[in-house]
């Protein structure tokens, strides 16, 4: 199957052109038996031992002699087109590109003579020569290659006399969308958000039309760039040409505040930078994590950032006697919670939390609601409570790892559209999709997942029939041939009647695989799950089944930032009382009772687990607004107004609390291998019943992923997201 | 683009031509023995005697379909060359010291010997550039319409000569009736079974495919000629990988000029040393030369390497326009070589190095012939325009750089420029020049060297007239 252009496929699978990024986690990248013997070739005299195959701007770079580069990005192809990177090869009459060029045993290069210096400014001058002086109202200031690169390399005067005569080249603008700005005039064509799009984001909506100085960069009709990894191309594009239209001239990087932090709204816990200031996040930037999102960010990580201001609460309310949420004290809603709450029998309270709920808030509010006398804590999402339930760690997890997911030959996807529900770990599909030949089949609704794959069907019934072995489908041959198998379980499908059964088979038929693999590290079994929260909630054992609480008729109901919608007013006795704590006036807000102003995930320092298992932190870059506080702090407040204080009073006593918990809650970066899969398998035995439902997803189409959560249904942008898509929907192109 | 490699390959020049004599005794046993010794020293080159000329039906005077071929000898003994096989074949290319003619001139034989390392299980292919895009060349076209067989046979041998499955000739899109007459050419063969299925009863497999290009000059750059055989925008690849590693469908590849591919079986017939004994050592054979532009008769002639250029023009294209006195400068070798003025072109020899020792090139050996009517400057403008408008886009230098100089050029023309400028557009050519991802970059480059390498006072005499007429140019403010 030809999965890329001929060419770039050659050219990526020899080792002579892909860069031999080799990321730490990559336990599992196939071990050349034997390794080539390095050759040894001199960048500015100094020797260095570099593969063969190497770049020259790669082996530079080992010695820490860093090439200027425009076009060269380590994770596309290399198109080799800027010719910032010529340097100067000993023997070769001319400059060599040195992105494109393969080392040669005996190599002299030399990145600093007078031909590799003036091979770079008559380089610069070119791209200076139609590129606007507009840099006073240009976005990129300040984090602009081509302004970096031209003072270190860039001549000091201009020789353009033809200022005078026929000006610069003007390009007009495209549209792209909300989310991506253009101002074409300045693109210098490097190519890179081309590369991207056809490469990582699957869309092949970019390209180039025209010739010579004529040449454009852009869609060729006028189109949205109808992807979710779109924002990545405002990181790539080396100038102005592609910038945030949310963050349009809205600060320069100098003003800013970054703060490293992590991203809550998909599960996958993407690293993050939050850029500040005067107390507002301003963008949201990815931060490089070759374990989880590489260096991309998915577009609601990156632009719902502005619904982090809008939509919040930012005092307490209680309810007045008209009905209405009316602003009070802290002191005054923190009594009335604990009036409530102590009034009530212990087994008619009920606390649910919601899709971004961190763990701290999570365990204090367990551990309050036990010292209450109850054990009624869910989440909203729904797990299947038989077999081992959440007992064994493995059957909860995406156990194959993020990055790992490259290295397998074969992925089953059940019932999950991993575009929209974590899209970079569909992003890491495609590359092994493309680079290493991996293939793909789908059980669940038919998905556009940006690239080929086998589809089976959508019926449940498929699954039984494959773990079972049964199946006379081609893909049940293809998996137990394959050497590293994976099988995903979408969440969604756990909360359908057939889930628990669901779950039994994919573990029967993912460890069935597994135990006849070689590699015995190998994992083959993956749920994702579709929150941030969820997978810290069950480590801290948070129960299933919010359904049957509810129809149990609680007096008190607790919402941590309950706001799925799974708690109605109407599935609740008349006078219960609703008790929200959360960040935005969304579904739990309105029907509460008492409100208490809780902080988002950029306002506090906070653990959240990714779908892998992974502990990370979120640090405040900003604070809370208004009279909100830290969510942990507050439950610390209400407990010990209920007369049920809790024993830890910071931070580090209540990650003392999760480490008796868990100890993964609190390894921070790390990923713990999980076992006891047979265990899982054995007693997901008796779970095995007849299935005959048809798999759903929630998440169909680009439109439904922009607005998931709280805080993404408060951005405006997204608003202008799900707008932009319909209407591109209805437009022939 | 043709004329554009020269100046890169200049080092390999010492060991190329003929330096296989020895490799020759083995089995040089040429199939109609028509060879004549060269004389040790040769000092005289031209004119070429009908007997030797290898396109006999070049002006169309006879029947070009495949039965005019056989009577011109075409098609004549091919399986018997086939059967001597591969080694035999490249040899027979290496004695004759065949350069491309396409313009860069790299040694045939030597291209053809890179396709036979041992194959890992992927097709190869040949591909023939008919993308004659250079401006004032017309060679090939006169090939395909009026001796197609010749080009179709030389496929096959050359196919062979490098193990090839299919050749791909890939033809301008402009060129209708040549697309026309060699597609009938090669259905005559293939209905003959000279080629296909047991081509010429060899039991050797060849097919030949015709691709109709679109009008771009660039795909007549090989990797862009690839790229564009393969239905992409014709934009150069980055070499390394060079196409015989990595070409064609990702499968090794030969891109071959159609003169080159041509002239092959009337080298094969007639031995290598026949070929060899034309032209001065390295430059030998025969060779298509196009004279346009003030002559009295413009022509497109064949004849021996290493002519005088002066001779040239008088025997075959009639002298120039008023008389050789009134000759203002010449371009030996398509659009993309320097110009030469008058004074060099009295006594330069045609051949590639006798041109470059006058600092332009062979090239496509199309010669524009400009009398003193000319507006030198203005007709240099008019090429970099073409430059300009044929360039890819796809890398900075050729991208911004050509057009940069197209600009400067026209303010040239009227002169509203300051004489700093002057040396201002040899750097900016300069670096142009050797910067790009292909050679159109420097294709565009020469042209402008050339003129300011010859005529520097008429570009000042131009400023000056246009400073006294306007006052200093606004150029002037940056100095």
């Amino acid at each position: 199957m030809l999965r890329q252009p001929l060419t770039r496929a050659l050219a990526l699978s020899s080792p002579t052109r892909v860069a031999p990024v080799v990321p730490a986690a990559r336990r599992f990248a196939e071990q050349v038996s034997v390794q080539p013997e390095k050759v040894e070739v001199f960048i500015d005299d100094k020797p260095v031992y570099v593969l063969p195959g190497t770049t020259v701007l790669q082996a530079a770079a080992q010695v820490g002699v860093e090439i200027p580069r425009f076009c060269y990005h380590e994770r596309l192809a290399v198109a080799g087109n800027c010719r910032m990177c010529l340097v100067e090869v000993e023997k070769s009459p001319k400059p060599v590109a040195a992105c494109a060029m393969p080392v040669m045993k005996g190599m002299r290069v030399k990145t600093n003579s007078d031909l590799t210096r003036k091979a770079r400014e008559g380089v610069m001058e070119f791209l200076l020569v139609n590129h606007p002086l507009d840099c006073p109202i240009c976005d990129q200031g300040g984090e602009c290659d081509l302004q970096d690169q031209s003072m270190a390399f860039g001549s000091d005067r201009s020789r353009f006399t033809d200022i005078h005569f026929s000006g610069k080249r003007a390009v007009e603008d495209k549209d792209v969308g909300p989310l991506i700005k253009t101002i074409m005039t300045r693109c210098i064509h490097c190519t890179r958000c081309i590369r991207f799009a056809s490469e990582v984001a699957g869309v092949d909506d970019f390209g180039t039309t025209g010739r010579g100085t004529d040449m454009q960069v852009g869609t060729y009709v006028e189109k949205m760039f109808l992807s979710e990894l779109s924002g990545n191309i405002i990181d790539l594009c080396p100038v102005g040409a592609l910038t945030s239209k949310p963050y349009s001239f809205a600060a320069r990087p100098w003003e800013t505040r970054r703060i490293d932090s992590v991203d809550v709204l998909d599960p996958l816990g993407s690293n993050i930078v939050v850029a500040t200031r005067t107390n507002e996040v301003l963008r949201i930037l990815p931060r490089t994590n070759e374990e989880i999102n590489e260096e991309w960010l998915s577009d609601k990580s990156r632009f719902a950032c502005d619904g982090l201001k809008r939509q919040r609460l930012v005092t307490p309310m209680l309810k007045d006697s008209r009905g209405n949420l009316t602003p009070v004290e802290w002191e005054d809603a923190i009594v009335a919670a604990a009036r409530a709450l102590r009034d009530c029998p212990p087994d008619k309270i009920l606390a649910v939390a919601g899709d971004l709920a961190d763990a701290e808030a999570l365990i204090a509010l367990k551990d309050f609601v036990n010292r209450l006398g109850s054990e009624n804590t869910y989440t909203e999402q729904y797990f299947p409570t038989g077999g081992s339930g959440t007992d064994l760690r493995s059957s909860y997890l995406l156990n194959t790892k993020i990055a790992n997911v490259e290295d397998a030959d074969f992925v089953l996807l059940i019932g999950t559209n991993v575009r929209f529900e974590a899209p970079l770990l569909n992003a890491r599909i495609r590359k092994a999709f493309i680079h290493n030949e991996t293939d793909v089949a789908l059980i669940g609704p038919k998905v556009d997942l940006t690239y080929e794959y086998t589809y089976v069907g959508d019926s449940a019934s498929l699954v039984k029939d494959l773990a079972a072995g049964t199946s006379s489908n081609e893909v049940l041959k293809r998996l137990e041939s394959a050497k590293r198998p994976v099988v995903i379980l979408g969440a969604d499908q756990l909360k359908t009647e057939e889930g628990a059964a669901l779950l039994a088979y994919t573990q029967e038929l993912a460890l069935r695989l597994q135990d006849n693999l070689q590699d015995k590290e190998w994992k083959v079994l993956n749920v994702l799950q579709r929150t941030a929260s969820q997978v810290a909630a069950l480590d801290i054992g948070y129960k299933q089944g919010v359904g049957e609480a509810l129809a149990a008729g609680p007096r008190v109901v607790y919402l941590l930032g309950a706001d799925g919608g799974v708690v109605t007013r109407e599935a609740l006795p008349k006078d219960t009382v609703v008790i929200y704590q959360g960040h935005h006036g969304d579904a739990g807000a309105s029907i509460a009772d008492v409100v208490l102003p809780g902080a988002a995930y950029t306002e506090k320092r906070a653990t959240y687990v990714n779908a892998e298992g992974r502990a990370q932190q979120t640090l405040p870059a900003v604070t809370p607004p208004g009279l909100a506080r830290d969510d942990w702090k507050i439950i610390r407040a209400l407990s010990e107004v209920s007369g049920a204080g809790l024993p830890y009073d910071n931070l580090d006593e209540i990650r003392e609390r999760l480490s008796q918990v868990s100890p993964a809650l609190v390894a921070y970066g790390d990923v713990q291998a999980n076992n006891y899969f047979a265990q899982a398998r054995a007693l997901a035995k008796s779970l095995q019943k007849p299935v005959s439902g048809k798999l759903d997803v929630q998440l169909k189409q680009l439109e439904d992923y922009f607005m998931t959560d709280a805080i993404s249904r408060a951005s405006p942008t997204m608003a202008k997201c799900v707008q932009a898509v319909l209407k591109q929907k209805t437009s022939p192109y | 683009m043709a004329g554009a490699l020269v100046r890169v390959i200049q080092r390999t020049k010492t060991n190329l031509g003929i330096v296989a004599p020895l490799a020759n005794g083995i089995n040089n046993v040429p199939v109609r023995y028509q060879q004549t010794q060269a004389p040790p020293t040769k000092s005289k080159f031209g004119p070429l005697a009908d007997s030797d000329r290898v396109f006999t039906n070049l002006y169309g005077r006879h029947d070009w379909r495949l039965k005019g071929a056989l009577a011109r000898g075409d098609w004549y003994m091919t399986k018997e060359i086939l059967l001597k096989g591969t080694d035999w074949i490249v040899n027979e290319l290496k004695t004759s010291g065949l350069r491309g003619r396409g313009g860069a001139g790299f040694p045939t034989g030597m291209k053809w010997s890179f396709m036979n390392k041992p194959s890992d299980g992927r097709p190869k292919y040949l591909v023939v550039n008919a993308d004659e895009g250079e401006p004032g060349t017309c060679k090939d076209r006169e090939i395909m319409r009026h001796d197609p067989h010749k080009l179709v046979e030389g496929c096959l041998i050359a196919g062979r000569a490098m193990g090839a499955q299919a050749a791909y000739i890939y033809i301008r899109g402009e060129f209708y009736n040549e697309a026309s007459n060699l597609q009938v050419a090669i259905a005559e063969a293939y209905q003959a079974g000279l080629i296909g299925k047991n081509a010429c009863g060899s039991g050797y497999d060849f097919d030949v495919y015709v691709h109709r290009g679109a009008g771009a000059y660039i795909c007549g750059e090989e990797t862009a000629l690839i790229e564009s055989i393969e239905g992409k925008q014709g934009k150069p690849r980055l070499k390394p990988p060079f196409p015989a590693d990595v070409g064609l469908f990702g499968c090794p590849t030969t891109v071959n000029n159609v003169e080159t591919i041509a002239v092959a079986p009337t080298i094969c017939r007639r031995g290598g040393k026949w070929f060899a004994s034309f032209g001065r050592p390295r430059n030998s054979g025969t060779k298509l030369f196009n004279i346009s532009g003030h002559v009295n008769t413009p022509c497109t002639v064949e004849e021996e390497m290493s002519i005088p250029l002066k001779e040239l023009i008088e025997r075959h294209a009639g002298g120039v326009c008023g008389g050789w006195d009134n000759l203002l400068a010449i371009i030996p070798g398509g659009s993309s070589t320097p110009l030469i003025p008058k004074d060099v072109c009295e006594t330069v020899l045609m051949d590639f190095d006798g041109l470059v020792a006058a600092q332009t090139s062979l090239g496509t050996a199309a010669i524009i012939v400009m009398d003193k009517s000319t507006d030198i400057v203005k007709a240099i403008a008019r090429l970099i325009m073409f430059y300009k408008h044929e360039s890819c886009g796809q890398c900075t230098p050729c991208r911004e750089g050509v057009s940069w100089m197209n600009k400067i050029m026209y303010r040239f023309v009227d002169g509203n420029a300051s004489p700093k400028e002057i040396d201002m557009l040899w750097e900016i050519s300069k670096q142009i020049e050797g910067h790009t991802i292909c050679a159109l970059g420097d294709g565009a480059a020469w042209p402008v060297q050339g003129l300011i390498r010859h005529f520097r006072p008429e570009l000042e005499r131009r400023m000056q007239a246009w400073a006294c007429v306007h006052g200093p140019s606004k150029a002037e403010r940056l100095y």
